[in-house]
């Protein structure tokens, strides 16, 4: 197979892959290897979201051109592989490899960064709500303030979340315990003239309270919180903890 | 005064339809030529007369106009130029030399209308056409997913020009924001102020019912990483440790505890030390010792806010 592939690889100016990821917008996809997608086990059930299953995979493996299809067809052809192409995604980014070249992609800030000014812009993941497509569109979390964000960009903001998945991120950060971050204990409190707003200010204590329960839960439990990943930021004056 | 031509834009107009600069509002002619809303901005602002009639729309005398051109400056240049050189007591020529360039005016001009701007802001006039703004989401919503499109209000960490950027505040996640476009990171935060949005909110209290809309049509999410449909034990490094960040008060339990967190954190936190472990049920009694941090904090900002108290009164 892959021989066929470089045999036939002067008959196209590029893959059908490496055109998916150039076009704009996808920038949040990864590469997916051919070997993976040809294993039919990795497809499980996607015969159901999909019509013309083997045709699709041949298009994106470039085992056959779309020019070679009928005219009529083209466009749902091409419309078809991309969604099966997004749905392998949310498969194998779970995978090892897959796991790795998105650490990767983290690591260059291609998700964005959040917007948040307390989690001094942490690298974001994207993430889908639901597994299913067609449900959600993607959103992006944030593992500082373990929050989800909406995209930036429009054009990122109509990607189909399933083609994540909603068990990214949790895999993601047990595939790399190093890049859980440390979380900032920071919050704001609007104020006017300088004087904090009551009500707000309230809240923002009961947060804190809520806060240090959990924390002294986990110490309990024989957990480190203090500058670990995963735990707090321990600022050295605040004598926060009396 | 301003110039005979029809096509004729005033300073303050032509500033704020700049690229980027679609988060101020135009302040009234009235706001600026009361002497009183100015006090103290003297001392901030290089250039601060040349600088006031700029934004005003006077003629101002720069250092590339000629001398010759100095006889037909009217009367309110001139004697700008007089008070300058008789400071320094020095011939007319001298005084040339202090007069700005037009880059430096043009600076200094936008430093005072910003700090002007962070003023009218926080007056009823302002508040008013800063709530229509807020109203068309001029100021973007709010990035989170769970604040559903919350329109933000510009907020300055910091009442000291050139500091800070501007930053935007979600009144309904309570937090401050990046603006999502680069085309504002050039603006300064103090032209907004630290008081506005605290202000905002106050003074328009659909804002807060729109919030609360929005926090209880999500109260009965509760957002934790999942893998494969299983949560993530909050013993795990990457379980949720942030919940804390978001929560409000529902049960009645935890609104008794919020009762009580009227003043300061409740005492019991210091249980964690393990030996009284026990006392996790007694939350009253007051810790004074946050009451004070509060009151520090607050001292510090005091002294930047002075001036704007005065300004809103």
């Amino acid at each position: 197979m892959a021989d066929y592939i470089t045999d036939s690889s002067s008959d196209f100016t590029e893959y059908w892959i490496d055109l998916f990821l150039g076009i704009k917008g996808n920038e949040y996809f990864c590469d997916i290897d051919d070997e993976y997608i040809r294993d039919r086990f990795n497809l499980t059930g996607l015969n159901q979201e999909v019509s013309k299953l083997p045709t699709l995979i041949d298009i994106i493996t470039d085992l056959i051109d779309l020019d070679s299809q009928p005219e009529d067809q083209r466009d749902t052809l091409e419309h078809n592989a991309r969604i099966l192409y997004g749905l392998i995604h949310a498969r194998y980014i779970l995978t090892s490899r897959g796991l790795n070249k998105m650490f990767e992609k983290f690591r260059n800030g291609d998700f964005g960064y959040c917007p948040r000014i307390n989690c001094q812009l942490h690298p974001l993941l994207p993430i889908g709500l639901n597994d299913s497509p067609r449900v959600a569109s993607v959103k992006l979390y944030c593992a500082k303030c373990e929050d989800l964000f909406n995209p930036k960009s429009n054009r990122h903001a109509v990607i189909d979340g399933a083609y994540f998945g909603t068990s990214f991120p949790a895999m993601f950060f047990q595939n790399f315990p190093n890049a859980i971050p440390i979380h900032s204990k920071e919050t704001y409190v609007p104020r006017v003239f300088g004087f904090k707003l009551h009500e707000y200010s309230q809240l923002n204590r009961w947060r804190h309270l809520q806060r240090m329960k959990l924390e002294s839960r986990l110490v309990k439990s024989g957990i480190n919180v203090s500058n670990v990943n995963g735990g707090f930021i321990e600022v050295e004056q605040r004598q926060e903890e009396r | 005064m301003p110039s005979d031509e029809e096509d004729y834009i005033p300073w303050i107009q032509q500033f704020c339809e700049l690229f980027g600069h679609d988060y101020f509002v135009q302040v009234s002619q009235d706001f600026i030529e009361d002497d009183f809303n100015l006090t103290g901005l003297s001392s901030q602002v290089p250039y601060y007369r040349e600088a006031l009639y700029t934004i005003l729309d006077y003629q101002v005398e720069t250092a590339e106009d000629s001398p010759q051109d100095n006889n037909s400056i009217p009367g309110t240049a001139n004697t700008t130029a007089t008070t300058n050189t008789a400071n320094t007591s020095s011939s007319k020529k001298e005084a040339k030399n202090e007069l700005p360039n037009k880059a430096l005016l043009a600076h200094s001009a936008e430093l005072l209308y910003g700090l002007i701007h962070a003023r009218y802001i926080i007056s009823k006039q302002g508040l008013t056409a800063m709530a229509s703004k807020f109203e068309r989401n001029d100021f973007g919503s709010c990035p989170r997913y769970f604040c559903d499109g919350m329109h933000l209000i510009p907020v300055g960490s910091t009442d000291i020009p050139g500091q800070e950027t501007v930053r935007l505040y979600c009144p309904c996640c309570n937090d401050i924001y990046i603006p999502s476009s680069s085309r504002y990171l050039n603006i300064d935060g103090a032209f907004f102020g630290t008081t506005f949005p605290g202000l905002l909110v106050k003074m328009f209290p659909e804002i807060e019912n729109q919030c609360r809309i929005r926090i209880n049509k999500f109260s009965a999410n509760d957002f934790g990483l999942k893998l494969f449909g299983f949560k993530v034990n909050e013993t795990s490094a990457s379980g949720p440790r942030m919940r804390w960040l978001r929560m409000h008060p529902k049960t009645d339990e935890e609104k008794e505890e919020y009762e009580n967190c009227e003043f300061s954190v409740p005492k019991w936190v210091s249980d964690s030390d393990m030996e009284d472990a026990n006392d996790d049920d007694q939350e009253d009694g007051d810790d004074l010792d946050d009451d004070e941090d509060d009151e520090d904090d607050d001292d510090e900002e005091e002294n930047d806010d002075d001036d704007k108290t005065m300004a809103s009164e």
